[in-house]
């Protein structure tokens, strides 16, 4: 079920809700040569639950959310291989640091546009960042990457091992206090409100709200859980490269949340594991067709499956609902 | 170290060279945006197929250089016909979100057969003879193809500048910009004139591509890496405007050759600072009108 | 005028688009509890005018003020914080939504509830009690719970008004509430706004001249961006200029 708001929606979890969570334990257990697929995964959830707030909720179209996730992955690790700040946590914060304050800087600057100049915008800046990148090669390691990222030991108890575990659970208790953030905020009236500025911004600026000030409210929160997914992805690889800042990564992220489904929550849980794991085992075998699925799915999505996976399961089920 | 001037004069000859190619690929952006209210994120496919189809026609066919721009421009208007009445078209109403995927999917399937037929690596350009070397004017020495490039450029933007001005396909144009309703209740079949115009931009990027292989490189990730370029030129320019990106290429065009030259170490940051300033400023554009 | 307060006015308001004028030195008064229609041919600018009014559009020159304080200058969200409320020509309405929803998100803007981002808004009993409230009064509430696609046009307007009526506002602009509504329907419109509350300043823009008569205690009639006459029903059922607006109109179709 598309999870909406609003003032006429249930907001207690359903049990279904608590499945990605029982399949993540599971998978800890019964799959530990995959760890790191399975954090890679979380990460990525992490990132689409982020995008999906504002394209899904808030309704604005962005190609540059990569810019918070980047710079959440190199404030993480430039603190852990430059500065010698080797606390996850700390390093966790600072990337939320600096993802929300690149994210209320440009948002406050952005969202005054709209439509392809906002998109423009939004392409622009995560240019100016890949610039940036690139060329302070002393400081980010430039097109080589940074490696030599230390993380200690999570809390001074839980070291990083190399089999991957801990990183998965690290991952998993951060993404579930990400859900659990998201999802109060959706159902929250600030929450009903994006949805309504996503669904008649007219309207609602002739109810008297302040739309701008909650798009760049929406925009922050957002981009600083991006940029905390990025500090993860940091954490977990223990090195950060360009690629967590190229056009195409965000291309690939818009994707993963395409094919879940927008708007609605748990498409940012099903995209990125049909993608990634799709991805971990195709795109080794064919790798030049891989590009090539991903695209033509893509534009079959947009003739024919708006919704996503979990769009065609809501069509199954309400055929399947009609019947009986 | 050289002397200021002639390096100055370098500089603007060649971001000229590179501001016309980016005017020939991204004005049919403009229109397509301003008629159909459609963007069309995965224009650059059209500019790396005409670079394709140029250099594959000198090297595996030898073709001569003349008759293979006008393959690349007809090849990729005939082929963006195609596309156009089977996938665009169905997506003239679709939300602005639906449009930038369906684009985004475009172009990771043409970046996919891309580097499927001819792998990662640039293509090489074979000018011929007479295009090679340097030129000199006015007592300056300047390399014979940019020269071609510049004038040849500007022949074609005089040809398109004068069709849409004096033909009645113009007309027809510059009317559905302006009002697409009122165009339509006037009689205007607006289906034909989506597919013409649609096909001429596209052909005219594929020309661009194909012209200016040699300064924006064809490879298979042409279409992600200089998707940029051609949004700042369409955005700074003005949507729908044919002017107003003229105008902007040229700027981008000899900035970018500026700041490469000058400020090597920071890349083409200060076009994006300057774009962001420009957009925030002028979100229309330059030129342009509201949308 | 022996009115104690005026709700809103303008001085001089103008507005052109380049050599077009739409609105000609308009001065304009809505007295506080008024009954007050706005009459006009097409394109006589009555639209314009009210966008204005709320503020979607600025004008080329002059004054508005609400309740006395010049809001001129002040953006459309902050009128409507100050009291003034609209509603739509073409229903704006959060289509997908629930009836209580639509008016919920204007409730909890006037609560200054929207922006809050813990508590679930459901769990706002006072803003959903309220809400239904409206409903009932409107007569609509037992759609509370359809989505207003679901609904027929005249319900639809129905709960257009509700939305404007949770924002509690002291001067309600109703543009052509009864237009595109099915004759069947158009009754329980016409009862709604005979029972608007009292002390409201209501100004509505209208075609159908039954309603308008009915409704008025004053009228202003509108004719190409200036204002031809204003006055009680009766003095413009006479007034021979109007005549010649509608009669002249009605020649020409």
């Amino acid at each position: 079920m598309r999870h909406s708001g609003g003032y006429s929606a249930d907001p207690r979890i359903r049990w279904p809700e608590w499945l990605p969570w029982l399949v993540a334990l599971a998978g800890f257990f019964l799959l530990p040569d995959y760890l790191s697929l399975g954090a890679r995964i979380l990460i990525y959830v992490l990132y689409a639950l982020s995008l999906d707030l504002i394209l899904g909720y808030a309704g604005i179209i962005t190609l540059g959310h990569s810019a918070y996730f980047g710079l959440g992955a190199y404030v993480a690790g430039i603190l852990a291989a430059k500065a010698g700040v080797s606390d996850p946590l700390v390093q966790l914060a600072a990337a939320a640091a600096a993802g929300a304050l690149l994210g209320i800087i440009t948002g406050a600057i952005i969202l005054r546009t709209k439509g392809l100049t906002l998109l423009m915008l939004t392409l622009a800046i995560t240019s100016v960042l890949l610039e940036i990148a690139n060329k302070a090669d002393n400081l980010t390691g430039g097109a080589d990457g940074l490696s030599g990222v230390v993380v200690a030991p999570v809390l001074g108890m839980f070291k990083f091992d190399i089999f991957g575990k801990t990183a998965f659970l690290y991952c998993l208790a951060v993404l579930f206090i990400g859900w659990w953030a998201v999802r109060r905020i959706i159902y929250s009236p600030f929450g009903a409100s994006l949805t309504g500025t996503r669904e008649n911004s007219l309207r609602m600026h002739a109810i008297g709200a302040p739309v701008y000030w909650r798009m760049v409210l929406v925009y922050t929160v957002s981009a600083t859980i991006a940029g905390i997914a990025g500090g993860l992805n940091t954490q977990t690889n223990q090195f950060v490269g360009l690629n967590v800042l190229s056009f195409e990564s965000a291309g690939e992220l818009l994707v993963m949340l395409i094919l879940g489904g927008v708007g609605r929550i748990y498409g940012a849980f099903v995209g990125p594991v049909f993608y990634l794991i799709a991805q971990d085992y195709l795109a080794k075998q064919f790798p030049e067709y891989w590009y090539l699925g991903i695209g033509t799915m893509l534009v079959l999505v947009v003739m024919f499956a708006r919704g996503g996976i979990l769009g065609i399961v809501d069509a199954v089920l309400a055929r399947i609902a009609k019947r009986s | 170290m050289e002397s200021l001037v002639p390096s100055i004069v370098s500089v603007a000859f060649h971001g000229a060279a590179l501001g016309m190619v980016l005017y020939v690929i991204s004005v049919g952006l403009s229109v397509t945006l301003g008629l159909m209210g459609f963007a069309n994120l995965a224009h650059g496919v059209f500019a790396m197929a005409g670079g394709y189809i140029l250099t594959t026609a000198i090297s595996r066919f030898g073709v001569p250089f003349p008759l293979a721009l006008a393959l690349a421009f007809v090849g990729v208007a005939v082929g963006s016909v195609f596309l156009e009445r089977l996938l665009y078209s169905r997506l003239y109403t679709a939300s602005d979100l639906e449009q930038v995927l369906f684009t985004i999917g475009l172009i990771f399937i043409a970046v996919a057969v891309a580097r499927f037929i001819y792998g990662t690596l640039q293509q090489p350009v074979v000018l011929p003879r007479y295009l090679t070397g340097q030129f000199s004017l006015l007592g300056r020495d300047f390399p014979t193809y940019r020269v071609f490039i510049i004038v040849f450029s500007a022949a074609i933007v005089a040809l398109l500048w004068f069709g849409v001005e004096r033909t009645r396909w113009g007309a027809m144009v510059r009317a559905a910009v302006d009002n697409r309703a009122m165009a339509q209740s006037i009689g205007i079949n607006t289906k034909r004139l989506f597919t013409l115009t649609f096909a001429l931009g596209s052909g005219l990027a594929g020309l661009g591509g194909a012209l200016g292989a040699e300064i924006i490189a064809i490879q298979p990730t042409y279409p992600f890496e200089n998707l940029v370029y051609f949004l700042v030129v369409v955005s700074v320019g003005g949507l729908g405007s044919l002017r107003g990106p003229f105008v902007a290429a040229l700027i981008i065009g000899v900035a970018d050759t500026a700041c490469k030259y000058w400020l090597p170490q920071f890349g083409a940051f200060p076009i994006y600072l300057a774009t962001i300033g420009v957009l925030l400023w002028r979100p229309m554009g330059l030129f342009g009108r509201r949308v | 005028m022996s009115d104690t307060h005026i709700a809103l006015e303008t001085a001089n308001l103008c507005k052109t688009f380049g050599a077009l004028t739409v609105a000609d030195d308009i001065n304009f008064r809505l007295a506080a509890g008024a009954r007050h229609a706005l009459i006009g041919p097409n394109g006589a600018g009555k639209t314009t005018f009210v966008n204005m009014l709320t503020g979607v559009l600025s004008p080329s020159s002059g004054r508005i003020m609400l309740s006395g304080e010049d809001v001129t200058a002040i953006p459309q969200a902050a009128r409507v914080k100050r009291g003034l409320g609209r509603t739509f020509q073409i229903n704006a309405l959060f289509r997908q939504l629930p009836v209580l929803d639509n008016v919920a998100l204007a409730v909890a803007e006037r609560r200054g509830v929207a922006r809050r981002m813990w508590r679930a808004a459901s769990a706002h009993r006072d803003v959903r009690d309220e809400s239904m409230e409206l409903l009932v009064t409107l007569g609509i509430a037992e759609d509370a719970h359809q989505r207003i696609l679901d609904l027929p046009y005249g319900k639809q307007r129905l709960v257009e008004i509700a939305i404007a009526l949770g924002l509690k506002p002291k001067v309600l602009l109703l543009d052509e509430p009864a237009a595109g509504v099915p004759s069947l329907e158009s009754g329980r419109i016409l009862h709604v706004l005979d029972n608007l509350p009292r002390d409201i300043a209501i100004l509505i823009i209208e075609h159908d001249m039954d309603l308008v008569f009915r409704f008025a205690q004053r009228i202003t009639v509108l004719v190409q961006g200036e204002i031809l006459v204003e006055g009680t029903p009766e003095e413009i059922g006479k007034d021979r200029r109007v005549h010649q607006v509608y009669l002249g109109e009605q020649r020409h179709v």
